[in-house]
């Protein structure tokens, strides 16, 4: 069976087209890098996304630090993610590249920081 | 009021504005002052929280804010002066640039200014939406800066006119944050945005994209209540018979960014109507002599990336002017045929390497993109793709090059 990808590995998007067979992957053509590749086998055995959000702060001078995943999880649970780093606020200060959430969910991802949030 | 002496004025401490600092500072000039608006610097990345930033200059991927914070991070370790909440109001054609601080007015004189202020969104008024004027409209880029930093949420029920990459990236954050996105709808029939954020963006979270569609009415007294929706014929005009309601509490409009170019014409830059931006030279050097621009002031990216990498180019050029107070002169043009909507720089010396950054103005599928010199073909790049979304880059190696004879780009 022929599937169509657009690539998210990168921003060039290649538009990749895969011969599939069950979750094997046969051939793909239209991809720029061997990614495309891996990305399609991703995509048709568990599908995973990096996420990013906020966290709110005690006493910043932000409301709010922006966070992001050091690792992709599955799909599936992003809004489970998100709703996960809601329910936690953090105080001030807040370093860039801290880990705001180890191993969030058990998903072998961690919530890390990406700004400073200095304190009011 | 007494005047301050600087070899460069930095006005805007966005991701162009600090390359371009660090840059200059590398080429060992460090009498210069980034001049910045906001408390802080960083510019629109430090609202822009998604990742996807970076791969080309760190070979990471990184969300805005962290790319920022690396060429933060150097102007601090090099100890380059900026000074923040400080607006440039004024600069003049021999380079004097009038701040109001939060110290009061500042003037600076100038060996050369750099130009790298961004760029603003187009409004509903821009593109003339009827209806009525309720509460709940915004410019993405708007929504993004109450929701990512001042934690305000915009509205629940949500319709996104224009595909530009910040309306899909809102889509996506909206649909985070609880919101329900109803649609993203395009009045050309292609996207403007990036292919992987219609995928990651949008397919992911099952929004549709209607292309050739466009917001014809909007409803509501204190509070927008609905929108309604045409299909658009080949001339992009509303098709009667076509509209569709829309029930939603918040229009979401990513319709285009336009550079800030007030300061430029202030002193004098002859802005090229393609781009909004500045018509420059290889140098980055606007019409005015001193005056460099680079980043979205002079032509709207689509990667900071390269807004980086341009700025840095800049950054040399400016340092070889302050050092041989000239730079050679750009007197060849460069054409376009109708294909292609603009090219920067605009002119060319033929004596030093460029890089030609260019779009076209349809989708294409495996063209060649012909430069022209003199009748004769300089260099051919064969794109297996061509989209109005993703700049072009064509370097131009100086032996290529004649030092007379026009230039003129070609798509086929």
């Amino acid at each position: 069976m022929k599937k169509e990808y657009t690539c998210i590995v990168c921003p060039n998007g290649c538009e990749v087209e895969a011969e599939i067979e069950g979750v094997q992957v046969i051939d793909v053509t239209g991809a720029g890098c061997k990614k495309g590749k891996e990305y399609v086998e991703q995509e048709l055995t568990d599908p995973q996304r990096n996420i990013a959000t906020s966290m709110l702060v005690e006493n910043g001078i932000l409301p709010l630090v922006s966070v992001r995943l050091t690792k992709p999880v599955p799909k599936a649970r992003i809004f489970d993610v998100i709703q996960a780093v809601k329910q936690i606020k953090i105080a001030a200060p807040v370093k860039i590249e801290q880990v705001v959430i180890e191993n969030i969910l058990g998903l072998g991802s961690d919530v890390i920081a990406t700004k400073n949030v200095y304190t009011k | 009021m007494a005047v301050i002496n600087k070899d460069v004025v930095i006005i805007g401490g966005g991701p162009a504005g600090l390359a371009a600092a660090v840059e200059l500072n590398k080429q060992g000039i460090s009498d210069i002052v980034i001049l910045e608006r906001e408390k802080q610097l960083g510019g629109i990345l430090r609202q822009c929280i998604h990742d996807g930033f970076g791969l080309t200059r760190f070979k990471q991927t990184l969300s805005g804010p962290e790319y920022s914070q690396r060429f933060i991070n150097q102007v601090e370790e090099l100890q380059i002066e900026y000074i923040t909440e400080t607006t440039v109001i004024d600069i003049t054609p021999d380079k004097k640039v009038i701040a109001a601080s939060q110290n009061g007015l500042l003037e600076y004189q100038a060996k050369a200014v750099v130009l790298t202020m961004g760029c603003r969104e187009r409004t509903r008024g821009a593109i003339s939406i009827p209806g009525t004027r309720p509460a709940g409209v915004y410019n993405a880029g708007v929504a993004q800066a109450y929701i990512n930093l001042h934690n305000t949420m915009v509205g629940k029920e949500v319709v996104i006119l224009g595909s530009g990459d910040i309306g899909m990236i809102m889509a996506r954050r909206m649909t985070l944050e609880g919101a329900k996105v109803k649609a993203v709808f395009e009045i050309l029939p292609y996207p403007s945005g990036l292919p992987r954020n219609i995928e990651q963006c949008l397919n992911d979270y099952d929004i549709p994209l209607y292309l050739s569609h466009t917001v014809t009415n909007i409803r509501g007294r204190s509070r927008l209540e609905g929108v309604v929706v045409s299909e658009v014929d080949e001339q992009l005009k509303p098709i009667p018979g076509t509209e569709k309601e829309y029930a939603c509490d918040t229009l979401i409009l990513s319709v285009g960014l336009i550079p800030e170019n007030e300061l430029s014409l202030a002193c004098g830059v002859e802005l090229d109507p393609r781009t909004k931006g500045a018509i420059v030279d290889e140098n980055y050097q606007t019409t005015t002599d001193g005056v460099f621009a680079a980043g979205n002031v002079l032509h709207v990216h689509d990667l900071v990336d390269f807004v980086s990498l341009e700025a840095e180019a800049l950054a040399r050029s400016v340092a070889g002017y302050i050092k041989a107070s000239r730079l050679d002169n750009c007197d060849i043009a460069i054409t376009t045929d109708v294909n292609i909507s603009h090219t920067i720089p605009q002119k060319i010396s033929g004596f030093n390497d460029c890089k030609l950054s260019l779009r076209v103005r349809k989708p294409m599928k495996n063209c060649e993109i012909e430069i022209i010199q003199n009748d004769a073909i300089i260099k051919t790049v064969n794109l297996k793709k061509a989209i109005p979304a993703e700049m072009i880059q064509i370097k131009l190696d100086k032996t290529e090059l004649q030092a007379v004879g026009e230039i003129r780009v070609v798509v086929r």
